[in-house]
């Protein structure tokens, strides 16, 4: 590592001192930091869908985007399906995916670390016996996901894994994917 | 001199005294010892005996994490003939008791402290028998009175057995068969070593935790945190201040194991003992435990932060030309995890009768009645000086330097807050004279 590169300011292009006045802001007001986060879906054909992405209440209010955001969702041919999107549980690989590479570079613009490139790949298992109803002791979801990373850095490889380390540990997405969450599906 | 006020309740037997010290374990006896020295007239307030939560509140293995020749108190030290050990849990009892005793300390046993409160210009300390009024109020009552359980232990089915680590005394006391032991700080770690080895078959619990050896390069790891100054860094002067701070406050026991054989004890010493190693008990559903995803992620952090310190360590050594009889230096394997570590577990199909909460300890302050705590809790003090004028509290995890919590942390945190004390007290009298001048 060279540490006069090291010493300058990285820049990952993401604001750091935002979040950690945000951070202390949250911190003296609790109630600010209660968050909902929202979409709604609408069938379209078969196993094809589409999800709207506008607002969420967040900082005491109801908040607003830019744009409203789509992502649709089908499944692929072999399900004799169309193949119009991304498997919903894909859908969930990239959103841990984005989560967790957020979180990098969000640790190591606070750690001073400049990022070069960031990829990473995943895959998750699936027995197929659960989903279809063949044998009972065979969970739908997922039975092990793995990720991958390759980092370009700054960093020694202690540094860059430590990074990753401390993404996982404060990733939302990595939370609801590892820990069980209360989940209500009703009709209106 | 005690500021009692006019509305005292005539029925209670009320005592007037500088000081009220709660607590007589080795923070309170410390500081007693400190105020005598300054000729500060006080009493130790202890609800049982002197050394009264290692007395009935640890299980019959628990020695002490730190070794003999580090145990010493303002006056006192370790004298006998193994320097090297570890204190038992009644050898240390015997250790406070006697020191208790050699500092003549005006201890009030089986006196329990049933509230405490401001009044006029200092506090009203009312016990079980009788109150005090005084000037100033020191909490040594300590950081552990009570286990901590997760609300998710109502959850468990009827038939399983729950025991704290209060509770908990050796492993005659556990049903044969399984038994999950929730938390793998010192607390879990010890107590799945223990009942493994006494032929139950233990899962234990992973969430976050520290994982240092017993040894390293031939030495203690305490003798090098203490040797490298760590153990005495400052509250008030970590890299990054309150962040730090409120982390290293935070910080559990680290896994370590006081026996004189100073064996390492870790996730892999306990997984090729045959405990199953799981996540953190994330929650229980229709009679099945459900572990976090998360054990990789926690055990690759231990792992990455232990060598962090073990650079530090052998850094420091190195900067200072410290050789003496250090082998050289090594890093420790990975923590290995099962090819799939399980994420759910029936306990009744896997024959676990017994669920052992090894999940913390909190300060109990029920009889606190003044606002000075946070809205989790815990008390609001800056290296011990409470937000109250007067009032101080000792012995919580990194109070004024990172050994506070240890027997050894007492002695400069009693010498410093006691001088604060005297400070505070003659204060209030130079105001009490100038108010009576005018």
């Amino acid at each position: 590592m060279n540490t006069l590169i090291a010493t300058a300011s990285a820049d990952n292009g993401v604001n750091v001192e935002a979040l950690l006045g945000a951070r202390q802001a949250l911190s003296e007001a609790p109630e600010a930091a209660q968050f909902k986060w929202r979409a709604s879906c609408e069938w379209i054909r078969g196993t094809r869908a589409r999800t709207h992405i506008d607002s969420f209440f967040g900082l005491g209010e109801e908040q607003r985007r830019k744009q409203v955001h789509h992502v649709e969702t089908d499944h692929p041919e072999i399900f004799a399906a169309e193949d119009h999107g991304a498997t919903p549980v894909e859908i969930v690989l990239s959103g841990l995916a984005g989560c967790l590479t957020a979180g990098i570079a969000a640790v190591a613009q606070n750690r001073n670390i400049q990022l070069h490139s960031v990829k990473a790949t995943l895959e998750a298992g699936m027995d197929l016996q659960g989903i279809l109803g063949i044998d009972g002791d065979v969970r739908n979801g997922f039975d092990g996901v793995k990720v991958t990373y390759a980092i370009d850095a700054n960093a020694s490889r202690e540094e860059i894994e430590a990074l990753v380390a401390q993404s996982q540990k404060r990733s939302a997405v990595f939370d609801i994917i590892t820990n069980p969450t209360d989940v209500s599906v009703v009709v209106a | 001199m005690a500021a009692c006020g006019a509305n005292a309740d005539v029925r209670r037997p009320v005592r007037g005294i500088d000081v009220v010290i709660i607590g007589a374990g080795h923070n309170g006896l410390a500081m007693s010892h400190c105020l005598a020295a300054l000729g500060i007239d006080h009493v130790v307030l202890e609800r049982g005996e002197v050394a009264n939560a290692w007395r009935r509140e640890r299980w019959d293995s628990l020695h002490l994490l730190t070794p003999n020749w580090l145990s010493r108190l303002p006056g006192y030290r370790y004298n006998g003939d193994d320097p090297d050990g570890y204190m038992s849990r009644e050898e240390v009892v015997a250790f406070i008791a006697s020191y208790a005793r050699a500092s003549l300390a005006p201890v009030l046993t089986g006196t329990t402290v049933t509230r405490l409160q401001t009044e006029g210009t200092g506090y009203r300390v009312s016990t079980d028998r009788g109150d005090w009024c005084c000037r100033a109020v020191v909490i040594a009552s300590g950081a552990f009175n009570q286990p901590v359980v997760p609300r998710l232990a109502a959850d468990l089915p009827a038939g399983i057995a729950q025991l704290t680590p209060f509770s908990y005394r050796n492993p005659s006391q556990i049903e044969d068969g399984g038994v999950l032991v929730v938390g793998a700080s010192a607390t879990g770690l010890q107590l799945a070593d223990e009942l493994q080895r006494a032929g139950r078959a233990v899962t234990l619990a992973v969430g976050e935790h520290v994982r240092i050896p017993r040894v390293y390069r031939g030495r203690d790891i305490q003798w090098w945190m203490h040797a490298a100054g760590l153990l005495d860094q400052r509250h008030d002067a970590l890299p990054n201040g309150p962040d730090d701070l409120a982390r290293a406050r935070a910080v559990a026991s680290p896994q370590l194991v006081g026996s004189r054989e100073r064996p390492i004890v870790d996730l892999n010493v306990l997984g090729a003992e045959g405990v199953r190693i799981v996540g953190r008990l994330a929650g229980v559903r229709d009679g099945k435990a459900l572990f976090s995803g998360s054990l990789r992620n926690v055990c690759a952090l231990a792992d990455l932060k232990m060598h962090r310190l073990l650079t530090t360590l052998d850094d420091w050594a190195a900067a200072c030309g410290y050789a003496d009889g250090l082998t050289p230096g090594e890093r420790f394997e990975a923590t290995h995890i099962a090819f799939s570590p399980a994420t759910s577990l029936n306990l009744e199909r896997e024959g676990i009768r017994t669920v052992i909460w090894a999940t913390g300890f909190r300060p109990d302050y029920g009889w606190l009645a003044i606002p000075v705590l946070d809205r989790k809790g815990g008390i609001r003090h800056h290296g011990g000086v409470v937000d109250a004028p007067g009032l101080y509290v000792m012995g919580l995890p990194f109070l004024r330097r990172r050994k506070s919590s240890f027997i050894h942390g007492a002695e400069d945190d009693a010498r410093e807050l006691a001088a604060h004390l005297v400070g505070h007290l003659q204060a209030q009298s130079r105001r009490y004279r100038e108010r009576m001048a005018l």
